[in-house]
């Protein structure tokens, strides 16, 4: 890096803006040093710290299993309700607690953005990375969990990655708009808590999809982007019986990736004003 | 190809000014993408250009230490900020060849519940270094910043000085090939700053290349070996440092009358919650004759105008309003209230209206001054805090008829004195004599 004797040149630019990952690359420190920072002083200034990231799905899980469980009475396949929602409750909170963290990222960062230049994609990615570690705890208390409740662990359990990857790319989309969105728009700030108060119940977290939805429905259902990575949780953790309906779980894929696209070219669209706005 | 590793070419930046100042609301702009569709017209809102940096072009060849002088608001940090990539040009092209370090501020990013250490790793990394670099020159930048016993101490506990030593060592051991450094040596005190500048001269002599802006001539004049002279946003000069420094004083002179006393800082209402009980909507800064203030020497007096805006309900006396003058600094000079401190009690509050405060003489010396203005009720809660809010600039003025402009190398306080000197000469004849 410090031979560096490329030119760089700048000059106004216009229409759109491909994404630099090799740039991205190159900061990949800073990213790391971002997210480990927004891990630390959250847990150096909850009182709680640790102890929230575990309170906050086993309450949750809590409230949702006695809410859809016992009073709704809800189907689950005969798996047990409350481990039904805890593998839901993952990719939620892991999305929800991205978009509320990422979404104010840029905005929090205005001092830092107008005093020193980096692509600042890394803002918004690295306060979503910094809500890795609360969803590793939490899976920590489902895999203790599981044998309480008589579920065995499978095979299916070695996929679990692949599931976060996938829980992940739409968190990742949703902070990199919100994030744009709000240092553009003040009033985004008021839409994100909606969103995520809203969404917790339009997503399958406290129930099965499978047994509410009449079958048309299915296919639209699944432009929740959410919907695949919770079925692919389930299936994980609870097995064969809760294989995903793999057109649905695409279909969330698919539009992921849509939104992830636009997310990118919107925020290069509006980053190069970042700095004379914020 | 040509010697360069900086080139600027006719580099321009354009703000565009809005009626109100505030930022565009989602809804707003849904509601005219629907009207739009309806095939109604949508009112355009008012605006206005203004070209903060315009048809600028010079080369900086590598080993340059480039001074750039102007008064505030010349454009001197926007072009540093166009260099810097962090905010894109409106026209024009600047190259730039090798690894660029800007240096804006200190301490960017340092975050108050950190540990010096855990700062160190962050800002450097902010600054661009990687975490190899930083490792290799972590005990360098303890040393110079003396905080070895503080490393672990979350910063927010640092006294000031600390704070900026540390800061500043991170960005001392910087290495990059070219170095654009604003005003940030203006921190600290004058012992630091001697050693800030000697560290400053070490990178120059290394041949590294250096931009520079500050409002401290004497440092451009030793440093600098080329100096560039901006004035409302345009290139005026470019050429000897000397020259440069001399066009500077003589056009200040000239524009002694256009200079603007002081500046609100950001837009207000961005600061506050639309549902806070109390905001302030507008602040106004006069002279002791009425008039908007535009210049303000060493013991002038002011009047500042807090205008405010109340949906809450309150009681005479519960409401106090405070105004803070600080040093660029942090440090706080005067503090001055309507309840505890004045014994002023404020009428019942539940609209609009404002407050004003009028210092007759400000005794401060000349340099730049941040005003704070608070709202509070005493012994419950803070209500309103708008920290460092106003800028005001106080010219360094020859208050003593000495030819000495009084700025804040030279204390921060004025008084009238006189000085006497006496010289105790033994009285003719007194028995204590030789002889």
């Amino acid at each position: 890096m410090t031979n560096n004797t490329t030119e760089r040149i700048l000059r106004p630019t216009r229409g759109l803006v491909s994404v630099n990952l090799g740039e991205l690359w190159r900061f990949r420190e800073l990213l790391g040093l971002l997210a480990w920072r927004d891990v630390l002083v959250r847990y150096k200034q909850t009182y709680l710290g640790v102890a929230w990231a575990v309170l906050q799905p086993v309450l949750t899980m809590l409230v949702f299993s006695v809410m859809f469980g016992q009073l709704a009475k809800f189907e689950s396949w005969g798996a047990p309700y409350s481990i039904l929602v805890l593998a839901g409750l993952l990719p939620w909170q892991f999305f929800s607690s991205a978009l509320s963290e990422s979404s104010n990222s840029l905005v929090a960062s205005a001092r830092i953005i107008s005093k020193v230049y980096f692509p600042r994609l890394i803002i918004p990615i690295s306060s979503v990375l910094g809500g890795l570690l609360d969803i590793l705890i939490a899976t920590g208390i489902l895999l203790v969990m599981m044998p309480f409740y008589g579920v065995e662990f499978r095979w299916h359990l070695l996929l679990l990655p692949l599931f976060f990857v996938a829980a992940f790319l739409p968190a990742l989309a949703a902070g990199i708009w919100f994030s744009a969105l709000n240092v553009q728009y003040r009033d985004v700030r008021y839409i994100v808590p909606f969103i995520t108060r809203l969404g917790m119940y339009v997503t399958p977290v406290g129930f099965l999809w499978q047994t509410q939805l009449p079958e048309k429905w299915r296919l639209l259902y699944h432009l929740n982007p959410l919907v695949g990575p919770i079925d692919g949780f389930r299936w994980c953790v609870l097995g064969e019986k809760f294989t995903p309906w793999w057109p649905g779980f695409w279909m969330s894929m698919g539009i992921t990736l849509v939104l992830l696209i636009a997310g990118l070219a919107y925020f290069r669209q509006v980053e190069r004003n970042f700095a004379d706005i914020v | 190809m040509e010697d360069y590793c900086i080139s600027i070419r006719g580099v321009g930046k354009k703000f565009n000014l809005r009626e109100n100042g505030a930022h565009d609301t989602l809804r707003d702009q849904i509601s005219a993408l629907g009207k739009r569709l309806l095939g109604k017209s949508v009112p355009q809102r008012e605006s206005g250009e203004f070209w903060a940096v315009k048809d600028v072009s010079f080369d900086v060849k590598p080993g340059d230490v480039v001074g750039i002088v102007g008064h505030n608001g010349a454009g001197k940090s926007t072009l540093l900020k166009l260099l810097s990539q962090i905010s894109e040009p409106s026209a024009g092209e600047i190259r730039v060849r090798g690894r660029i370090a800007s240096l804006l501020e200190v301490g960017t990013g340092f975050h108050p519940e950190l540990s010096g250490r855990e700062n160190i790793f962050l800002n450097g990394a902010i600054l661009g270094m990687t975490k190899a670099e930083i490792r290799s020159r972590f005990d360098e930048i303890v040393a110079f910043a003396e905080v070895e016993k503080f490393l672990d101490t979350p910063v927010k506990r640092y006294s000031s000085g600390m704070y900026v030593r540390l800061a500043f060592a991170v960005a001392a051991n910087l290495e990059p090939e070219i170095l654009v450094v604003d005003e940030v040596l203006a921190v600290g005190d004058i012992q630091f700053q001697k050693r800030c500048l000697g560290k400053m001269a070490d990178v120059a002599k290394s041949g590294r290349t250096i931009l520079f802006v500050s409002h401290n001539l004497a440092a451009v004049q030793k440093l600098c070996t080329r100096g560039v002279l901006l004035k409302s946003g345009s290139l005026v000069y470019d050429g000897g440092t000397e020259e440069c420094i001399t066009r500077y004083l003589t056009s200040v002179k000239e524009t002694q009358g256009e200079l603007t006393g002081y500046a609100v800082n950001q837009p207000l209402l961005d600061r506050q919650s639309p549902d806070a009980p109390i905001r302030v909507t507008r602040l106004e800064m006069f002279d002791l004759e009425e008039a908007p203030l535009h210049h303000m020497e060493v013991n002038d007096g002011f009047r500042i105008r807090i205008h405010y805006e109340c949906t809450g309900n309150y009681a005479k006396g519960t409401v106090s309003v405070q105004l803070q003058i600080r040093t660029h600094l942090g440090q706080e000079l005067v503090r001055l209230s309507t309840m505890p401190i004045s014994g002023y009690e404020i009428d019942h509050l539940a609209r609009d209206g404002y407050v004003d405060l009028t210092i007759d003489s400000l005794p401060l010396v000349g340099g730049r001054y941040l005003l704070g203005v608070y709202f509070f009720r005493p012994h419950v809660e803070a209500m309103l805090s708008l920290a460092d809010v106003v800028t005001l600039e106080v010219s360094p003025t020859d208050v003593y008829g000495s030819g000495v402009g009084m700025d804040q190398n030279r204390g921060l306080v004025v008084t009238k004195h006189k000085w006497h000197h006496e010289v105790i000469v033994p009285k003719v004849g007194t028995p204590q004599s030789d002889s």
